[in-house]
């Protein structure tokens, strides 16, 4: 198996200019973490706001530059901070974010939402763009009627098709999904994430799945890593990680998750009436 | 008696289009001493109702019900002066997003004074001592100091409590919980939930938990209405909801749960969308 995507010991800290009252300090965002995602695989990253785990994706999205340590993105060596991003870096590796409210464009039509990946990134024909975004609006489950919308003019699942669309429109190897499902509805989350294993299954994408919902990380995840205050306390394969998890944050995190059986409301009821 | 006692509610707002029916023939009622949890997707009128019963709907809102009684009184024909007196006393309301909900321009210790002030008429040195006693109840270290916070240095965790600090001052009958942890980390989350089973247990408050998440449902409730496009589609308690559901909304929505997943792929609420009839079985 090939590996897509392999970090090595890979730091951020941010600089936190000092104020009047306050002196300049540093934040260690992300204190060495390394990892490796193969080809087709998932990759799920826990952990509870501000562990880190979004400085991660962005740096994995090639957004912001580790401050050290390496990242590997198809075998070769990446360093933006130094060389800067190259178009076929950039159609290697996109990102979906958690907002879909936020992160299409109100006043750009979904076509153009589409095809601007594909403008900036490649130079292909504006006729040839068309038929690229028609045809990935069909993959994501929406229609050629669509084509000529509005963002505000759909719900938020229709949404976060739309963005994973976008970012699936230069075939990328890797797909960076921040908290994809987190602001969606049940039903529609079900939705959504039927079609990311649809895909996964159809183009052999490479996942890196950020979340906090621990059932939905069990459902989609091969390999778990769990971050505590920018460290991976708990990395390996899912059903090792869920059922002998090691470290205590990742028990915590564990037995503070809600469980919707049967078993354990009985538990609970009877703990009640006791 | 029941506490709260709703019959076939209707919340209708008056939009550009023409009237939109956000609650549609609702019936509810909640006893003391118990857990009300009332769940649905966004949409499905869960929080329309709690917000007509609190009477904090805008005016566009027309509410209409056959009944409408909290502890004996009709909310319908209440005058806004009386009602002022109820809500925030003996009803009282814990919001989503516990940072927006508090005013940013003053301490917290000023915004729970202010509901002692208003409601109980305690003087100076009788409110703060209330406070810092709440502040105890509800886990945050340090009250006296705390006090003096602004909600902006407080975490959402720590704004929740004094949220819910705030709706327990002045010892509700009934606590009604608007998506209380949907902000919060599952951690964070755990500890909420404790303590408002806690709290409601030892107040013996009735306690009405609007979410959408099923594993808080689970953790929290005795009784369970599932709601969907306004509709009341199933009620039932806790044990029989999930071990039995009836109606095949709450069904699908059950089998949508990443946790029950069998197989490679999630079945959609949608697949058993136009099979789910409408139960009209009331309380």
């Amino acid at each position: 198996m090939t590996k897509v995507v392999e970090g090595k010991n890979i730091k951020r800290d941010y600089h936190v200019g000092g104020g009047l009252f306050r002196g300049a300090r540093t934040v260690h965002a992300v204190k060495g973490v390394s990892f490796s995602v193969e080809k087709g695989k998932t990759l799920a990253i826990v952990g509870e706001s501000g562990c880190g785990k979004s400085t991660l994706a962005r740096i994995i999205t090639l957004i912001d530059p580790a401050t050290s340590g390496e990242l590997f993105i198809d075998g070769n060596k990446v360093d933006i901070a130094r060389d800067g991003l190259s178009k076929e870096m950039r159609r290697k590796v996109q990102i979906v974010f958690q907002n879909p409210y936020g992160s299409l464009n109100p006043r750009q039509k979904i076509g153009d939402v589409l095809g601007e990946p594909l403008l900036i990134n490649t130079d292909k024909p504006a006729e040839e763009r068309r038929d690229l975004a028609m045809k990935m609006l069909k993959k994501v489950g929406l229609g050629p009627e669509h084509y000529n919308r509005y963002p505000h003019m759909f719900s938020g699942g229709q949404r976060q098709r739309i963005a994973i669309a976008r970012a699936l429109m230069l075939n990328p190897s890797l797909l960076v999904l921040d908290e994809p499902v987190s602001a969606l509805d049940l039903s529609v989350q079900a939705q959504v994430l039927n079609l990311l294993a649809d895909l996964q299954d159809e183009f052999q994408l490479t996942y890196v799945f950020i979340s906090h919902d621990l059932s939905v990380v069990r459902y989609i995840a091969d390999d778990v890593m769990v971050m505590y205050f920018g460290e991976a306390v708990e990395y390996g394969p899912r059903d090792e990680v869920f059922s002998d998890p090691k470290h205590a944050y990742t028990k915590t995190l564990f037995a503070a998750t809600p469980r919707a059986d049967v078993a354990s409301i009985k538990a609970r009821l009877a703990k009640k009436a006791a | 008696m029941a506490l709260l006692d709703i019959q076939n509610l209707v919340v209708e707002f008056q939009t550009a289009s023409g009237p939109f029916r956000a609650v549609d023939g609702v019936s509810l009622h909640v006893d003391e001493r118990e857990v009300l949890a009332i769940v649905g997707e966004s949409g499905s009128g869960k929080s329309v109702s709690m917000l007509a019963v609190m009477g904090l709907l805008p005016w566009t809102a027309t509410v209409t019900a056959d009944r409408m009684n909290f502890n004996g009184r009709d909310l319908l024909k209440i005058s806004p002066a009386d009602r002022r007196k109820i809500i925030g006393k003996d009803v009282a309301m814990i919001f989503q997003e516990p940072i927006a909900s508090l005013n940013p321009c003053f301490t917290v210790g000023f915004q729970i004074e202010e509901v002692l002030r208003f409601h109980m008429g305690m003087d100076k040195a009788q409110r703060r001592a209330r406070a810092i006693e709440l502040f105890k109840q509800v886990g945050i270290p340090d009250p006296a100091d705390r006090l003096n916070s602004f909600p902006h240095q407080m975490s959402g965790g720590q704004c929740q409590r004094v949220m819910i600090a705030m709706a327990i001052a002045c010892n509700p009958k009934l606590l009604i919980a608007d998506e209380p942890t949907t902000a919060l980390d599952v951690t964070i989350q755990k500890q909420i939930l404790d303590l408002l089973v806690s709290l409601q247990a030892k107040y013996g408050m009735g306690l009405i938990m609007i979410t959408h998440n099923m594993g808080v449902v689970a953790a929290t409730a005795d009784r369970v209405i599932v709601q969907y496009k306004g509709r009341k589609m199933e009620e039932a308690d806790v044990l029989s909801l999930f071990e039995s559901p009836k109606s095949n909304y709450t069904r699908a929505l059950l089998s949508a749960l990443p946790d029950n997943a069998v197989g490679d792929r999630l079945p959609t609420v949608t697949d058993m969308l136009f099979e789910a009839a409408p139960s009209g079985a009331g309380a």
